[in-house]
């Protein structure tokens, strides 16, 4: 006889939901500088660990410490602190936009600035982004003018764009950055296929694929490490676990148990989990697995462990479904300022001059959507023309759609 | 009785189907803890545990395929898919498992799941929250496809399709979730508080599955519609002040012809309406039913109104957006032939 009883449905639920204390207790955190740093030819399964366990390279104190450490100069260090200030002061400026009714839509990345921003300084001219709508640190940190993106978010009469697509739905193929779908998932396959045609074309190029925690559900995400790992493509799969995916905490797509960043490894895929608030620790991560893309090693796989601060989007109220305290019990701190201290231990930096470059950075961001506000916003001021609605939808526009722009009036 | 929004009036359908049948179950993105993006599903899941109502992983394909499955067990699934632009990628579940294993097993398993979508634009919801797939539904056989027009009908025919024995397409137009809009998107939104049909009754009731409904008698033209475009249509007739008879399809597939046909075998001229692009959309089927049924009845061609073949744009969505404007140009077209 078999034992039966009788069965019932497992629903995972995160550690606490509003009301109650915050709980990361999870989140086991390597000491800074703990992590090893392996050869870049490495076997995926000689690296196992590092899927488990999260590279670090600031410490409490601010310095820089252990192997990892030491992968750009002041200088970078620097630039990297303006772009994730100017990141942060644009948010902070198009959200208050979303808020006027100057557009229909924003999404912000609080706590997350690191993580586009260092990578993209890992790339160089011609590789290939195909971000979801939380990396416009990668156009931030190409020097993207930020009145173009601001044009888009606004869908004004100098939208890039023409008004097609939701706010922060950026493309530009010269700062390497795809057209974001508003699919989840769907492009992370598309980075895959980039980078083989890069491969057979053999070129130096390669791409990037960025998914978030909740995302990684999606049978793209699968497909999409099958077709890395099968044909070794010059990618880097980037997985950024900001803990939450609207309401949904991570341990929904996850399961009870292991990691993103693990999920490579039944793939082959060398798969390294970093502190995503760590901007020295995710640029010389991303270093790694570009490097490995480079000399044609194949994929990396790379979890970012950071988190959401703000709410998923303009249309979200976090403190519908989680503590409203979490975001400060977050035990990996603010990218921001966590570079910020390591400068100023480093005598780089200093109190004085962040207040100073704080003033300057948003005085550059208020300039910006001056200009942008010049040409329109979504309901006010110039707009694109509704012959816009017909045009490129092909090459050539075929004469069903020519009829329909001329009932139009257009 | 109770005055509801649609909103409300879906999620009670669902209430009264999870308390009645205990095999149903509701789940999708988002839809457990915090009860949805619309909000269709709050409060079922603290009502009826996690195990009936909970929140899934972003897999479309996966929602739908765990749905077929579970059907297959012998439950009855009601699952949400975010947004309808979002279902392609669980396409390949309904149109090639859930629509074909009565057929292919004969009878031996069957796929009674519901599958809920909020369906077409006029939030600002760009090319991506915009969309109105209901012709790629229509194409599959062995799938229903249903798009009520208000409150009342959303909830007696939401529980008509979770106790329907096949797989049913339900297609929640989200620009009538919470007022009748009539197509004046710069006027305010009524809420369905105000409206007749804003009136539910609490408890169970189903509306078959099948048959249209005349919103408004009239003896010059047929107006056939479904959706937000129902609602568009009567403003149309009103500010053209044209006797026409506005007929609300509810269900696409199967369709009620004989409805259409006794109209504009009456009327003599026909104008379909939809949000969904032209090309190939539902209205292209509805005028050639109406062709070929009703010919030598005709004393116009039939016309289409509808969206325009392009993607849905986000800052242009009142000129893509079919509004009592052109829906009245067409009416004039029709009554000149
Ligand atoms: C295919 C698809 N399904 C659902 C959605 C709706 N949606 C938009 S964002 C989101 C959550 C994404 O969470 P995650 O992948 O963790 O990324 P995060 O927003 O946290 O960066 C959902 C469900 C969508 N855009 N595309």
């Amino acid at each position: 006889m078999v034992d039966s009883a009788r069965l019932s449905l497992h629903v995972p639920e995160p550690a606490v939901r509003p009301g109650g204390q915050p709980d990361f207790s999870n989140v086991k955190i390597a000491k800074a500088g703990s992590v090893p740093r392996p050869e870049v030819d490495v076997a995926s399964e000689d690296i196992r660990d590092l899927a488990y366990s999260i590279i670090r390279v600031l410490n409490r104190d601010g310095e820089a410490v252990g192997p990892w450490a030491g992968s750009l100069s002041d200088e970078e260090l620097l630039t990297g602190l303006r772009n994730m200030m100017k990141l942060r002061a644009f948010d902070a400026r198009m959200l208050m936009a979303q808020r006027q009714g100057k557009t229909s839509f924003y999404m912000q990345h609080l706590g997350e600035e690191a993580v586009s921003c260092a990578f993209r300084k890992a790339l160089i001219k011609g590789d290939m982004n195909f971000p979801t709508y939380r990396q416009a640190g990668l156009l931030i940190a190409d020097d993207y003018p930020m009145v173009e993106m601001m044009n888009q978010i606004y869908s004004n009469e100098s939208d890039p764009l023409r008004g097609r697509q939701l706010p922060i739905m950026y493309s530009s193929k010269e700062h390497g950055f795809f057209t974001i779908s508003g699919n989840l998932a769907t492009q992370y396959v598309q980075a895959v296929g980039w980078a083989m045609a890069s491969a057979i074309k053999n070129d130096s190029r390669i791409a990037a694929a960025w998914i978030g925690d909740g995302s990684t559900a999606e049978s793209d995400f699968h497909s999409a490490l099958v077709f890395a790992s099968t044909y070794k493509a010059p990618v880097i799969l980037n997985i950024v676990n900001n803990q939450w995916a609207i309401s949904t905490f991570q341990g929904i797509a996850r399961g009870g148990s292991g990691t993103f960043a693990a999920r490579g490894l039944g793939f082959g895929i060398p798969a390294l989990r970093v502190d995503g608030n760590d901007y020295l620790a995710v640029h010389a991560v991303a270093r790694w697995a570009a490097e490995r893309a480079r000399r044609n090693l194949g994929p990396t796989l790379i979890e970012y462990v950071t988190y959401r601060v703000g709410a998923h989007s303009t249309s979200d109220d976090p403190s519908a479904y989680r503590p409203k305290t979490e975001s400060e019990a977050w035990p990996l701190g603010d990218p921001v300022l966590r570079l910020k201290k390591h400068l100023i231990v480093k005598g780089a930096w200093s109190e004085e001059r962040h207040v100073q470059a704080e003033a300057e950075i948003m005085d550059e961001v208020i300039e910006a959507q001056r200009q942008a506000e010049a040409h329109g916003t979504l309901h006010a001021g110039g707009r694109p023309s509704v012959r816009d609605i017909f045009e490129g939808v092909y090459a050539e526009m075929p004469p069903h759609i020519r009829r329909q722009r001329q009932k139009a009036g257009y | 009785m109770t005055r509801m929004t649609m909103i409300e009036a879906v999620r009670s359908a669902m209430d009264v189907s999870m308390a009645k049948d205990d095999n149903v179950v509701v789940f999708g993105e988002d839809v457990g803890y915090f009860g949805g993006v619309f909000r269709s599903t709050q409060g079922l899941q603290a009502k009826y545990g996690r195990t009936r109502c909970f929140d899934t992983p972003i897999s479309e394909s996966g929602i739908v395929g765990t749905a077929i499955g579970m059907a297959a067990y012998g439950l009855k699934p009601c699952v949400e898919i975010q947004f309808a632009d979002y279902m392609y990628p669980a396409y390949d579940q309904l149109t090639q498992e859930a629509a074909r294993i009565r057929y292919r097993s004969n009878g031996d398993f069957t796929c009674p799941i519901v599958v809920r979508m909020p369906t077409g634009g006029g939030i600002f919801g760009g090319q991506t929250h915009s969309q109105s797939p209901e012709a790629l539904f229509t194409h599959v056989c062995g799938l229903k496809v249903i798009v009520p027009s208000n409150p009342y009908d959303a909830k007696g025919l939401l529980i008509a399709a979770i106790e329907d024995p096949d797989p049913v397409m339900f297609l929640e137009p989200k620009r009538l979730y919470n007022g009748p809009f009539d197509g004046h998107h710069e006027r305010p939104v009524t809420p369905w508080s105000k409206h007749d049909l804003g009136e539910v009754p609490d408890g169970h009731y189903t509306i078959p599955i099948g048959k249209a409904e005349v919103r408004r008698e009239g003896s010059a033209v047929t107006v056939v519609a479904y959706g937000t475009m129902v609602h568009v249509a009567l403003a149309a007739a009103e500010d053209a002040g044209i006797d026409a008879e506005v007929i609300d399809l509810r269900s696409l597939l199967p369709l009620d012809l004989d409805t259409i046909v006794k109209s504009v075998s009456k009327t003599g001229r026909c104008v379909v309406v939809h949000e969904a692009t032209l090309t190939s959309g539902f209205g292209a089927e509805v005028a050639a039913l109406v062709q070929e049924h009703c010919f030598y009845q005709l004393e116009a061609p039939v016309v289409r109104v509808a969206g325009w073949d392009t993607p849905y744009p986000h800052a242009q969505e009142w000129d893509y957006f079919p509004g009592p404007g052109r829906v009245g140009r067409a009416l004039a077209e029709v009554m000149e032939a």
